[in-house]
């Protein structure tokens, strides 16, 4: 089955370049922003979109996903507004992948079967699920795969050559490299130690290998994607965001603007991976 | 919702993937997973180990004072004209409360692991405390993660913590209680994986968290067991005891599971009443739902977005639930009530005035709700409820509430 990631994916292959997987937070600050900056990501250069699922307690994300979050949630964001918000983006764009992103107790609330039914209605192609490893497949992994979505899985510096496999085994779409051990938006680690990671990935899978967790400039994009299938950037698009909030949690300018701003540059940064240094 | 045919145990739990029925498990990142995998392998290779049990016993006696005592509460008993009221007095262990029984279990497993670091989640800051202590005694350095609502009205414990050598860091996200800590000792954990043990307080979290408090905390009902058996040659007719995350409960409970005809009542913090936002009675209000690594009781809105909850103890102020608590909810062995702030205030002062014990407010709400059930028992019936900690670090917030100045 091929699904809209893999489409992506085999053509960025053939253009011989890394991906720009895009992360924002789906309801912040509101519904009406949120649906224009989904919008903008593609018009940016975005190849992937992120679409971030509120969570009151997001244990793996740093302050400024955490803050998002709660700013969506605070606006009336929720599950099946999230869902909504992706069928509004598909009546004007059926080709860039979403990738729902979060955590699994909304699901779970949802009901897994209803959800899986409304995420493909709701033109959603992959999921990538924090709290649920390998060893939870039967919670939501295997019915998703069977329904026809694809399951991204985080490996991460812990994952060892031992567990490598039982974390691959039911990936499908691309796999996403944490890129440190920590939370989302710490400082970038070392760049060599990326691609000897990414490397050790390639060898078990043929899969897609996006790297993500701290990646903010354009330049970082660059290094990261020289080495990567893709580049994930998160924390730098909900900053944007938050940047143009007043205290009031108001917009005092374009949130959407401000996300294209920064997404155009980053867009320049993965494109120039792959070029011969000046 | 109907009661399951009934097991032939319910002391076998969990099975191989830290499940007890549906709830349990290892909903955690996959940063932490191989973490857990090891402590997982460690615990194992411990519980079937005579040297980590025979110094953790050693421990237990020289250092933590155990066993506490099984105490009959003579006057109580007169007062309220029914059942016979005993006392388990955890409150009397060193630091005060049944957490050092689980501290003194997980640090021999922390050392067994090479580990150098110890990070905590406290709410009353009981296991904070106990925490900071285990950690100086064995020369761990300690961070430990307090909700910034708790440090306030916790402050006793806050500056023990201090003397001890440990770090305290305040939280303010959420409603700064229990749940936030631990949302931010998880992301500490997830950030030091090399070096640091997470030392959880309650039986709950991943597998094989719930298990293992469970296991160190048995030692509370085993003895009770004994000691009324020695005291009056039979098993109670009624236990009790507070739950918050439940592993004072879970630690009396266990070793009763099996043994019919003891009735087992956990209570719950009923905070402000059940019918608004106020209160903290996961089991009775809540709906399944997955939290801090394991599916579980928990106070949550038609979204899945967790609430905060309150309650006038800290140490009950959690929107979950350890997970063997939901399995024995559902299986209809342990009944679960909840029970409000004031009357858990006039608990605390009928005790004190009655028996010259000041309860921590957690244990409590354990004893109003036997101070509403022992009337209606025989005079020869019998109930052990678990004392386990002492009021020392509530008598602030207490005051407050009875509007006596300090």
């Amino acid at each position: 089955m091929t699904t809209r990631i893999d489409a992506k994916f085999a053509k960025l292959k053939a253009e011989g370049r890394p991906a720009l997987v895009t992360y924002f937070m789906g309801g912040d600050p509101d519904y009406e922003s949120s649906l224009r900056i989904m919008k903008a990501l593609p018009k940016s250069g975005a190849d992937v979109i992120e679409l971030g699922m509120p969570f009151s307690d997001p244990m793996a994300d740093g302050p400024a996903i955490q803050a998002a979050g709660l700013r969506a949630l605070k606006g009336g964001q929720t599950l099946k507004k999230t869902l909504a918000m992706a069928t509004d983006f598909r009546r004007s764009d059926d080709t860039t992948p979403i990738v729902l992103m979060g955590y699994y107790n909304p699901i779970y609330k949802y009901g897994v079967d209803r959800f899986l039914v409304d995420a493909l209605a709701a033109g959603i192609d992959g999921l990538i699920v924090v709290d649920l490893p390998a060893e939870m497949d039967d919670e939501l992994c295997a019915p998703a795969l069977k329904a026809g979505l694809n399951f991204i899985r985080l490996t991460t510096p812990t994952t060892d050559d031992r567990r490598l496999p039982t974390v691959l085994v039911n990936t499908s779409g691309f796999v996403y490299y944490v890129s440190m051990t920590g939370i989302t938006g710490s400082a970038l680690p070392d760049t060599s130690k990326v691609a000897v990671a990414v490397k050790r990935i390639k060898a078990k899978t043929d899969l897609p290998i996006c790297v993500g967790f701290g990646v903010k400039t354009a330049e970082q994009a660059r290094i990261i994607g020289q080495a990567a299938d893709g580049v994930v950037v998160g924390t730098a698009i909900v900053n944007a965001v938050a940047s143009v909030l007043g205290k009031d949690g108001k917009a005092t300018a374009d949130p959407a603007e401000a996300v294209a701003t920064l997404v155009t540059g980053l867009s320049q940064g993965v494109r120039a991976a792959r070029l011969a240094p000046a | 919702m109907n009661a399951p045919t009934e097991p032939n145990s319910f002391r076998t739990g969990p099975d191989e993937k830290g499940m007890f029925g549906i709830f349990g498990g290892r909903f955690v990142a996959e940063t932490l997973m191989p973490l857990i995998l090891d402590l997982e392998a460690e615990w194992e290779k411990a519980k079937t180990d005579p040297d980590f049990w025979a110094e953790l016993g050693h421990l237990n006696a020289h250092y933590a004072g155990r066993p506490s005592p099984l105490y009959f509460a003579e006057r109580l008993t007169e007062h309220l004209g029914g059942a016979k009221i005993y006392f388990k007095r955890d409150e009397l262990n060193h630091t005060g409360s049944h957490k050092i029984n689980n501290c003194l279990g997980q640090i021999l497993l922390a050392r067994r692991m090479g580990k150098k670091r110890i990070i905590a989640e406290t709410g009353a800051g009981q296991h904070g405390v106990a925490s900071a202590t285990v950690s100086a005694r064995f020369g761990f350095p300690c961070v430990v993660y307090m909700g910034a609502t708790d440090v306030e009205r916790q402050a006793p414990n806050v500056f023990r913590m201090k003397l001890l050598g440990a770090e305290v860091r305040p939280v303010t996200a959420g409603h700064g209680t229990l749940k936030d800590a631990m949302n931010e000792a998880l992301r500490d954990w997830v950030t030091n994986v090399d070096d640091t043990y997470y030392l959880i307080g309650t039986a709950a979290g991943p597998h094989p968290y719930p298990e293992m408090v469970r296991d160190f905390q048995s030692v509370i009902g085993k003895e009770a067991k004994e000691q009324l058996m020695a005291a009056e040659g039979r098993l109670p007719d009624l236990l009790v005891a507070a739950v918050g995350g439940g592993s004072n409960a879970i630690g009396l409970f266990h070793p009763f599971l099996d043994d019919k005809s003891v009735q087992i009542v956990g209570v719950e913090a009923g905070g402000k009443g059940l019918e608004g936002d106020e209160h903290c009675a996961s089991l009775t209000a809540g709906s399944p739902g997955v939290l801090h690594g394991n599916r579980t009781y928990l106070l949550q809105t038609d979204d899945g977005q967790i609430k905060d909850g309150h309650s006038i103890s800290a140490g009950l102020d959690y929107p979950g639930i350890g997970p063997e608590h939901s399995w024995l909810k559902e299986s209809c062995r342990v009944e679960y009530v909840p029970i409000m702030d004031n009357e858990a205030l006039d608990a605390f002062q009928t005790l004190t005035r009655l028996e010259g014990i000041i309860p921590a407010l957690e244990p409590a709400h354990a004893l109003a709700e036997v101070i509403k059930r022992a009337p209606k028992m025989a005079k020869d019936q019998i109930i052990v409820m678990n004392l386990c900690g002492r009021g020392d670090k509530d008598i602030f917030t207490v005051g407050k509430l009875l509007g006596m100045g300090l």
